[in-house]
């Protein structure tokens, strides 16, 4: 996976709270393989009508090009279904910002390159407001987490772990196959220490 | 004596390979639990030619996608590929596979736990956000998604920064017809659904003691849905009782060393939490959900909240939430029709909760359709050796096999569009039973009162007189 450390586009405001991983893919496209890809399913059941056609005036209908999203508190709360952040980033999108994420999400869309920024309620009042009529040019810094919009600039929190993740590209399996010795002497003194943790079937 | 450490201080040592410059940690995982969803993180492994690492820790269960009807010829071709999928998985990399047919196969949180896998003082993974659940063990239990999974079929262990500690206590007595699954709607509805976020929550004091296993599973399974990604209890004598003999525990010296190790997990006396939040057991009603967020919760005795009296951050969500759900503000919760009900799930799909939805319905008739599916084909075959089934049945609602069923529609069990759902399960979110599907959140108990009334009611006016 690719990192990134600066990213330019067009944010597009999604005001409300709590979407959830349910909203953000519906249970019954997650049988897809990935490299079909996810994007369509993308908040199926917002963006779409009973009958599967795109309403008009969904804010991510309405501007296709959008690679940023600003959405309400909590947002990605719910299911660990990794197939919420494909969805995300199958559709384009490089960034979400929120004043609040679900953990496990927020874990995922790191995994996957994609930045969950939260804000202060302060600056996503701003951010809210200067888009809601019309999605606008935005740019973002992971290193100095820092948000740029109409001239104004705002900051966002992010784990230094995370940063350092999404700015490299990091996967984790890499790093951690470096520490084998480790991880093996771990497991040998747990085997004594606690050889009750091993699972042994009854007779 | 040292510092004094809670019960997360205390697993979190025991499982640290390592700590990161950066505060991140590396821990062992002892048990690895993966199901038809985990295909995205086998198909991660295998595009790098890498083995599962301890395939003896790995544990494969049927569940999201399993059939409650008709298992052995399933029709949907997408759902037979979704199942084949996990067993081609699991035959490849040697784990053990509770199948269909499997006479323990179950949701796998219903599982772990009957199998004796699950175990005070271990660490737990699975990509499934109710993984919380195994914590009412003791044991350090937390879901991950698809790439986390991938690593640690591959290493065997996971990265994780240590969660604050919060510890709820709920003192009192519970009073009758009132649940666990009260508790956790009655904690989410105060502090919201990310009102313990970044927390691993740890329940305590009297009421909790007081909770069987099952009630503290449903517990630990809800507090995702406050935002906690770990719930868990202290193991105590009813951890023990319910452990002893389970097939996959220890067993002999081993279970006298693990009894030993497990008393010691509690947290010390004195120690500080960076959160504590205290309720009053009495104090806590049958509660039910009205909206589209497990938060947005009240005691059946309340009326449906008129969003101009809410705080403006909440007032637009319960706009929406009300219009969705097709309900009016300023009307009274309890007596709201429903179309039909559903009891099971990780949340409240085990023995104890079909015995408490039996209580309700024995005698009496349901005047609106439900489905029973119970959360593990063990928890069927008891309920049938006591004759739940049959009041059940005699009640006109229906008995299937068990899986995750309805809680999420993967298997074809559906609410349809528009129809309001009384439902044992942990997520009222839009379009979770299936589009445009109206759930309300409600214990066992709960739904079976509205199975017989047609309507939500306050279960507490039906078992008068019976035995709760
Ligand atoms: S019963 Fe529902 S919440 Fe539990 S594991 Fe299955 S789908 Fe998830």
């Amino acid at each position: 996976m690719a990192g990134w450390r600066r990213h330019r586009g067009r944010a597009v405001s999604l005001p409300v709270a709590n979407i959830d991983t349910d909203q953000l893919i519906p249970a019954r496209f997650m049988s897809v393989p990935r490299a079909e890809g996810y994007g369509t399913y993308l908040l199926h059941d917002m963006r779409r009508d009973g009958a599967g056609a795109l309403r008009p005036e969904f804010p991510l209908n309405a501007h296709p090009g959008a690679s940023v999203l600003v959405a309400g508190r909590n947002f990605g709360s719910g299911s660990s279904r990794e197939a919420a952040v494909y969805a995300l980033v199958d559709a384009g999108i490089r960034a979400v910002i929120a004043p609040s994420f679900g953990d496990i999400f927020a874990a995922n869309a790191v995994n996957n390159g994609l930045l969950p920024a939260k804000v202060e309620d302060a600056g996503f009042a701003a951010l809210e407001a200067a888009l809601a009529h019309a999605p606008q040019e935005i740019a973002i810094d992971i290193e100095t987490r820092s948000i740029t919009l109409d001239g104004a600039q705002f900051g966002f929190v992010l784990d230094d772990s995370w940063a350092t993740k999404l700015i490299n590209g990091w996967d984790d399996i890499d790093l951690t196959l470096n520490h084998s010795a480790a991880i093996t002497a771990f497991k040998q003194k747990r085997g004594q220490t606690a050889a009750w943790a091993w699972p042994k079937e009854m007779e | 004596m040292g510092t004094p450490q809670t019960m997360l201080d205390k697993l979190w040592a025991a499982h640290e390979v390592q700590r990161r410059e950066d505060g991140v940690s590396l821990l062992w995982v002892d048990r690895h639990l993966v199901h038809e969803g985990s295909h995205h993180a086998f198909a991660k492994i295998k595009a790098r030619g890498l083995p599962v690492a301890e395939p003896e820790l790995t544990f494969a269960v049927v569940d999201h996608y399993a059939p409650t009807r008709g298992r052995s010829r399933i029709a949907d071709p997408q759902i037979a590929r979704m199942i084949d999928t996990l067993r081609g998985n699991a035959a490849a990399h040697g784990l053990r596979i509770y199948d269909l047919d499997d006479p323990h196969q179950g949701i796998v949180h219903v599982v772990g736990p009957e199998e004796g896998l699950t175990l005070p003082g271990l660490l737990i993974n699975c990509g499934d956000s109710h993984t919380s659940t195994h914590g009412a063990f003791g044991a350090l239990a937390f879901g991950i998604g698809a790439t986390e999974v991938a690593h640690v079929l591959a290493t065997q262990t996971v990265w994780q920064r240590k969660p604050k500690s919060m510890r709820i206590t709920v003192e009192g007595q519970l009073g009758a017809g009132v649940t666990a699954k009260d508790i956790a709607l009655c904690w989410i509805a105060r502090l919201g659904t990310d009102g313990a976020h970044g927390h691993a929550v740890e329940y305590a004091g009297s009421a909790i003691r007081d909770l069987s296993m099952e009630a503290r599973m449903t517990l630990c399974n809800l507090s995702i849905e406050g935002g906690a990604r770990f719930g868990m209890v202290a193991p105590d004598d009813t951890t023990f009782a319910y452990l002893q003999g389970r097939r996959f525990a220890p067993k002999g010296t081993d279970w006298q060393a693990a009894c030993a190790d497990w008393a010691a997990l509690a947290s010390d006396a004195g120690v500080r939490f960076d959160r504590e939040v205290t309720l009053d057991a009495a104090e806590i009603a049958p509660t039910v959900t009205w909206g589209t967020s497990p938060e947005q919760a009240l005691p059946i005795t309340a009326t449906i909240p008129d969003p101009a009296d809410l705080p403006p951050e909440k007032a637009e969500a319960s706009r929406a939430a009300l219009d969705y759900m097709g309900l009016r503000a300023g009307a009274m919760l309890e007596g709201t029709p429903v179309d039909q009900v559903f009891i099971g799930s990780c949340t409240n799909g085990r023995i104890e909760d079909l015995r408490a939805a039996a209580a309700v319905l024995k005698g009496r008739k349901a005047v609106v359709p439900g489905l029973i599916s119970p959360g593990s084909a063990q928890v069927k075959a008891q309920a049938e050796a006591e004759g739940l089934d049959r009041i059940f049945t005699e009640a006109g609602l229906e008995w299937v096999a068990s899986g995750c069923s309805m809680c999420v529609g993967m298997n074809g069990d559906l609410v349809e569009e528009g129809k309001r759902c009384a439902s044992s399960t942990n997520r009222n979110f839009k379009g979770r039973q299936g589009r445009g599907a109206r759930t309300h959140l409600m214990s066992p108990a709960m739904v079976a009162g509205a199975a017989v009334t047609g309507r939500l009611t306050d279960v507490r006016k039906l078992l008068q007189g019976r035995a709760a």
